[in-house]
């Protein structure tokens, strides 16, 4: 992967509008921003009621990801570029979910909704029409999800990248501060993760940092590039966004989202937490 | 499960937020003296730090959940930027951020 095999800018995406075989998605957990105005042409894909399980905590499976392609209308050899609020978060999620199920073709547009809208580009409330498909996906590529056994194991060894803000990483906050703070799980961190908030990868307007600036940040904070690497958030969106710099942008070969995140490990039973500013310690067999 | 994406700005804090435990930066954003819809406003912490961001309501309100402490709060728009400092308390912390057009 490369920036440009991976991102597209909003000037290339307003020249791009309408042609065959590239179709625009918006992805956010709250659809009235699409439902009050969206890139002309652009379909919507709700984060929450059509990419989660309605029972489990789970993804939806691969037929169930088929069905969802198909009725929206986007074949395998489309180009699919993803945008969305929240500096792209879902988005990201939702570029991640695509490869996870192994669609070629994915690209997110540098700066999502955010950067479309500061600068005044057009927007519509038009739904359209897309003819039914007959979407093939692929198995679940696990080697870009971590699951909690993993993460637990990886505590010491590979790179932890905790992408919360440095409040929520420390345990003074237990979610972003535009939430109630009231939660189930403990407060901290997993021992041994350093904290680079997904924020320092992004510009003010939401467009991504030059792979100099991300290198240099993601090394400073401690990252080994020469070691296998675990991101995780809250609940996994923030952490595909972080995903995207360091396995898409920057390339790095093995790179994991945790999309159970800090909702299940601050709730699991027995594990280490770590609590302040440090990153912390391994904890010491027999404790 | 809750996610982490941002509610709506609505001018009445919803009655489950414990204003006795939670600390509230709420507000408007203005231009001239009228309320900004659809500007985005980031909060950074005392360390000029990014912690969240949220849009601006038809009313220009924002609202955050934060923590007792020094703030900054910035607003980007179409018509132009601007910010301002808070020193958060328990409870409820009203600003307004003008924006120079």
């Amino acid at each position: 992967m490369s920036r440009e095999n991976a991102l597209v800018s909003a000037d290339w995406a307003e020249k791009n509008l309408g042609q065959q075989g590239i179709v625009f998605v918006e992805v956010d957990e709250d659809t009235t921003a699409y439902d009050n105005g969206h890139i002309p042409g652009a379909v919507k894909i709700d984060w929450k009621k059509e990419l989660q399980d309605p029972v489990r905590r789970d993804f939806i499976n691969r037929a169930q990801f088929e069905e969802l392609l198909s009725s929206k209308g986007i074949s395998n050899d489309d180009t699919v570029i993803l945008y969305g609020g929240n500096n792209n978060w879902f988005a990201a999620y939702a570029y991640w979910y695509f490869k996870l199920y192994g669609h070629e073709n994915v690209k997110l547009l540098d700066g999502g909704r955010k950067k479309w809208e500061l600068d005044a580009r057009p927007l519509v409330t038009e739904v359209p029409e897309r003819p039914r498909t007959n979407y093939t996906a692929k198995p679940q590529n696990k080697a870009i999800r971590a699951f909690r056994d993993e993460v637990v194991a990886a505590i010491g060894t590979k790179n932890l990248v905790d992408v919360r803000s440095p409040d929520e990483y420390s345990g003074r906050l237990l979610a972003p501060a535009h939430l109630p703070q009231e939660q189930s799980q403990r407060a901290g961190h997993i021992p041994t993760a350093v904290n680079v908030p997904w924020s320092k990868a992004a510009n003010e307007d939401g467009t991504f940092r030059s792979d100099e600036e991300l290198r240099q940040i993601y090394a400073e904070a401690g990252v080994d590039f020469s070691r296998p690497t675990i991101a995780y958030c809250r609940i996994g969106e923030r952490s595909s966004h972080t995903w995207f710099v360091l396995h898409e942008l920057l390339d790095q070969a093995d790179v994991k989202n945790y999309d159970g995140s800090w909702t299940e490990y601050g709730s699991l039973v027995g594990v280490p937490i770590a609590l302040g500013d440090q990153p912390g310690e391994a904890p010491k067999e027999d404790e | 499960m809750s996610s982490c994406g941002a509610p709506a700005q609505t001018a009445t804090l919803p009655a489950s937020v414990d204003l006795s435990v939670e600390t509230v930066i709420t507000g408007t954003v203005t231009a001239a003296g009228q309320p900004v819809s659809g500007a985005y406003v980031r909060l950074l912490d005392a360390t000029g730090e990014f912690t969240a961001e949220v849009v601006t309501s038809e009313e220009g309100v924002f609202r955050f959940f934060a923590a007792p402490g020094k703030w900054t709060v910035r607003a980007l728009s179409r018509i132009g930027d601007g910010q301002t400092e808070v020193s958060a308390e328990r409870g409820l912390n009203e600003v307004t951020i003008a924006i120079a057009a």
